[in-house]
């Protein structure tokens, strides 16, 4: 008789993965994966647009500030969404815009989470007096109006030059968009350091914690080896809804005058059209909002999805 | 109940203490002496000084009895708050006098915005599932994702300009009624999407429960379970979000404001960027806070009277 046990290896239930099977949950619904897609497609055209410009392409359609008809052409076969005041194309302002608008959102999330996550991490972790300074920073931050507070730090922030020259790193001039991102990042990173502190509150009385500990593990290895990758997917999901978030504020700011200047962004294109509107010229405020209502639909669809796949609590029901 | 409010007042100083340090750090210290900018560059050196001694900036800035961080402290204790830089008014004046336009406008949009969505929120979460809800739901989303300009731009060039139901712009001899009545509804319009799926998302955690199904089975009707049973027990985070919008009312609408010319602390705000004028911003930043900090505690104590389940420690 042999005594082997009958079950091959065929027959035994795979095991799956939390991350694969968030993404395969994920990647059944059709409409996220769309979405998907169109986010991509707006990074893919911020990116080609900086490789345009670093290496000098003479690509017609990166050129917006040529002119290629009569002032206020509405839109037609050759100029999909017309041309503004000065016989530059609608169309090119509203492509180049999607950098400016693809960069700011994108530094001001890293630099939201670069803050937010080891200020949560840390202040959920160890607790006592860090624990209180940290909550002491971030409640007062957020008692403060958030457009106030934004207001504030682009108006301050705006043409100012920080100098390095201790570091011998030269001088950081802040000026146009890098002002947007730094208030942005700055002020925004209250909602998930909040987040953060109190998943790790949670997570450190569980035994992989215990058992890592009793490994010898020094704090910052607990922290950013075993306690962050466990809570990482709330960062993903926090980083996509977030991202609309100031997709609009840089819309706003940049139309209050407080963004981009020489170089078209959509809010910079909406307060043109503000008084080219009562006039009739309608397409360039109607290209702007159609860029806007896209990036935003797919981030919002998106995030959305991706928060049902990836989180457990969401995963009983 | 008082001791409890007591010491969350208490607990407040060093908020507001915090709040005075990141607009000192902002406004004194990154922000600087703008005597320059005030005077302009061909001003003669008695103006200047002149200047920096009225806004204290000859003054050290944290290591002295007559410091600016203490008179800056002293000035938002006491809510004086200088003179504007453009105009030389009073900014408390300027505040007082834009409050009453700004509340004219925000009340209305406020209360109609919670109205709505909270009733309409109702009937989704009750036919939730249905071809209805989807479509609600997805109206919701899209609504989410036009800008805050597009709609107000669009209102305004079709129902005020194209169409003329409605002024276009603010004129002292209009009623306010005539005035915001525009405004009110694109600001509706507006936030109805957000606002909708957020009491949406509430109702139906709270139809989940086993009370709901109990109130149907025992033949109570429609209405009542929805408006006697979901809806108090929904309280709790609609009273969050609801008191908690109430400080920002006082600071009116930026955008709104600005294009439909409605001389409110909106508009005031916007006139401070454009001439790059810290101190009414300042100010404005300080009474935010304070009132974020005071209907914190004022949502806490609605709670325990909403749910005697909470009693204040």
């Amino acid at each position: 008789m042999n005594n082997k046990p009958t079950i091959t290896k065929k027959q035994l239930p795979k095991g799956v993965g939390f991350w694969k099977d968030g993404f395969r949950r994920l990647a059944r619904r059709r409409m996220a994966m769309v979405c998907l897609f169109i986010i991509f497609a707006y990074f893919a055209i911020a990116a080609f647009i900086y490789l345009a410009e670093a290496f000098n392409w003479q690509l017609s359609i990166v050129d917006w500030s040529s002119q290629v008809g009569e002032e206020y052409q509405p839109p037609s076969k050759e100029n999909i969404f017309g041309t503004d005041f000065l016989g530059r194309s609608v169309l090119r302002k509203t492509i180049y815009g999607t950098k400016i608008s693809m960069t700011v959102a994108f530094w001001a999330s890293i630099i939201s989470l670069l803050i937010g996550v080891p200020l949560g991490a840390i202040a959920g972790y160890f607790r006592g007096w860090v624990d209180e300074l940290i909550v002491w920073l971030y409640t007062t931050l957020s008692s403060i109006p958030y457009i106030l507070l934004i207001l504030a730090f682009a108006l301050v922030l705006k043409d100012k030059s920080i100098s390095f020259s201790w570091l011998h790193l030269g001088t950081l001039q802040l000026s146009g968009i890098t002002s947007v991102y730094l208030a942005m990042g700055l002020t925004s990173w209250v909602g998930i350091c909040r987040l953060i502190r109190g998943e790790i509150i949670k997570h450190k009385e569980r035994e992989y914690v215990l058992a890592a500990r009793s490994y010898g593990c020094k704090n910052a290895r607990i922290i950013f080896r075993h306690l962050l990758p466990n809570v990482f997917h709330l960062i993903i999901i926090n980083f996509s809804l977030r991202f609309v978030s100031f997709i609009q504020a840089e819309v706003i700011l940049s139309f209050l005058g407080l963004g981009a200047k020489n170089q078209p962004s959509w809010g910079a294109m909406i307060d043109t059209a503000r008084l080219d509107l009562p006039k009739g010229y309608w397409w360039e405020m109607t290209a702007a909002t159609v860029a806007i209502f896209f990036i935003s639909l797919a981030l919002n669809i998106f995030g959305d999805a991706l928060r049902d796949s990836l989180d457990p609590k969401l995963r009983v029901q | 109940m008082i001791n409890y409010v007591i010491r969350r007042l208490l607990y407040t100083i060093p908020i507001v203490f915090g709040v005075l340090l990141i607009t000192f750090v902002l406004f004194n210290v990154v922000g600087g002496d703008v005597t320059d900018q005030i005077a302009g560059k061909a001003a003669s050196k008695e103006t200047r000084d002149e200047i920096r001694a009225e806004y204290g900036w000859d003054k050290p800035l944290i290591f002295a009895l007559d410091s600016q961080f203490v008179n800056h402290i002293k000035n938002a204790v006491t809510f004086n708050f200088g003179r504007s830089w453009s105009d030389r008014e009073r900014i408390v004046d300027k505040i007082k006098r834009g409050a009453g336009p700004s509340l004219s406008l925000t009340i209305p949009m406020f209360i109609g915005t919670v109205l709505i969505s909270i009733s309409l929120a109702l009937v989704v979460a009750f036919l939730r599932g249905t071809v209805f809800d989807i479509i609600v739901v997805l109206l919701c989303v899209a609504g989410m994702s036009i800008p805050f300009l597009s709609f107000i731009l669009f209102g305004q060039y079709f129902f005020a300009f194209k169409w003329s139901l409605f002024p276009v712009f603010f004129w002292p001899d209009l009623s306010p009624l005539q005035y915001v009545a525009l405004p009110v509804i694109i600001g509706i319009a507006a936030g109805l999407g957000s606002n909708l799926r957020f009491y949406r998302t509430v109702m139906l955690d709270e139809f989940r429960n086993d009370y709901v199904r109990t109130a149907f089975a025992k033949g109570l009707s429609t209405h009542k379970v929805l408006f006697k049973h979901v809806l108090k027990n929904a309280m709790i985070p609609i009273i969050t979000q609801v008191v908690m919008a109430i400080p920002f009312l006082f600071l009116g609408s930026l955008l709104l404001e600005r294009f439909f010319g409605i001389p409110g602390l909106g508009y005031l705000m916007i006139e401070a960027i454009a001439s790059r004028d810290f101190q009414v911003i300042n100010a404005m930043t300080y009474i935010g806070a304070i009132l974020f900090v005071v209907f914190n505690i004022i949502t806490d104590i609605c709670y325990s009277l909403v749910d005697p389940r909470i009693r204040l420690e």
